[in-house]
């Protein structure tokens, strides 16, 4: 349940922004995750209504919202991308071991919408 | 109708935490305090390492212990036993400690006077490997019992450690452990890491262990 710290971790720096700039309320909030990133949306999603009601000042009723970043790797030796969920290290094409993430890793926060 | 207006944030989930990392591990280095954070799953023997550990360097080393659980204080018990100045720290329910708890329980521990203190994180795999602590190194403790297959399936886990120990090297002849194949896919995940087979139970492995904390100390 890493999710419970991740959500603690995003509403600090929400009220952080909220403060700077003299809002009312935040009443909604864009994440992009990747798909490959470790965090699992639906708890994350558990643990926010709880959090937001009890631990913040300008989050009491914030929406959240989830945009999934789909996860691409890259072999260096096809010089090609492939779907990361679907095959993971191992290149679809060669069967190497040569490949990197490229995205899917994600964990923003993007935007706040406030009045 | 009230004014809506949207504010680009663009910035990490874990910016917060990394910041208050990066300033903690230079408040460390300028107060001459060596901290280690020891992460594995529960049961690869964590206690029982650092046990050896201070039977090891305490003559040496002035060390101080913080255990992360989610309750109780048993293993803070064992490590005041074992001649460490330690602490609890409760994490209430959370599966990991960020830079923000880390920071707060070495004040209450007092640092000043150590040369090294050990973070016990709370036994998974998962989620310490995602939040910075501050600590000055991360080690992380893998037992022949959980498989030699582990560097696969926790990737993260085995790249943000700069040392991996294997203990409990003392039953290697009862499970089908490979060693070489644990080690290429530790290597293969983190090609800087370092490898220690060592087991707390028999002090197999402690000294070099003791000798690359020292090392790392000094540099």
């Amino acid at each position: 349940m890493h999710e419970l710290g991740i959500v603690f971790h995003i509403i600090r720096q929400v009220e952080e922004i909220a403060a700077a700039n003299k809002v009312k309320e935040v009443k909604k909030v864009t994440l992009e995750i990747g798909e490959v990133s470790g965090v699992v949306p639906s708890y994350l999603e558990d643990c926010w209504k709880w959090a937001c009601a009890n631990r913040s000042e300008y989050m009491k009723s914030c929406a959240l919202e989830i945009v999934t970043l789909k996860a691409s790797s890259y072999c260096e030796d096809c010089r090609e991308f492939y779907d990361t969920v679907a095959h993971g290290r191992t290149c679809p094409r060669c069967g190497g071991g040569h490949t990197y993430l490229v995205t899917g890793n994600e964990t923003n926060i993007r935007d706040i919408q406030v009045i | 109708m009230e004014d809506y207006r949207v504010i680009e944030v663009k910035r990490s989930i874990f910016e917060d935490n990394d910041a208050d990392a990066e300033r903690l591990r230079q408040a460390l280095r300028e107060e001459n305090t060596f901290l280690v954070n020891i992460m594995s799953s529960p049961g690869a023997g964590k206690t029982t390492l650092l046990e050896r550990t201070l039977e090891e360097l305490g003559g040496s080393l002035k060390i101080g212990v913080m255990e992360a659980d989610i309750d109780s204080d048993v293993d803070a018990k064992r490590m005041n036993d074992a001649g460490a100045r330690a602490i609890q720290i409760h994490t209430g329910g959370m599966c990991h400690l960020d830079a923000d708890m880390t920071r707060q329980g070495l004040k209450e521990l007092g640092t000043k006077d150590l040369d090294l203190v050990f973070l016990e994180n709370v036994g998974n795999l998962v989620c310490p490997a995602e939040f910075d602590t501050g600590a000055s190194a991360n080690v992380m403790l893998l037992s022949v019992p959980e498989g030699d297959d582990k560097p696969l399936k926790y990737p993260l886990m085995f790249q943000v450690s700069e040392l991996v120990l294997i203990n409990k090297t003392d039953v290697l002849p009862y499970f089908d452990f490979d060693m070489e194949a644990c080690r290429a896919a530790i290597l293969e995940r983190n090609p800087a890491a370092a490898v220690i087979p060592v087991s707390a139970k028999t002090g197999e492995g402690i000294p070099e262990w003791c000798a690359w904390l020292k090392r790392r100390i000094q540099s």
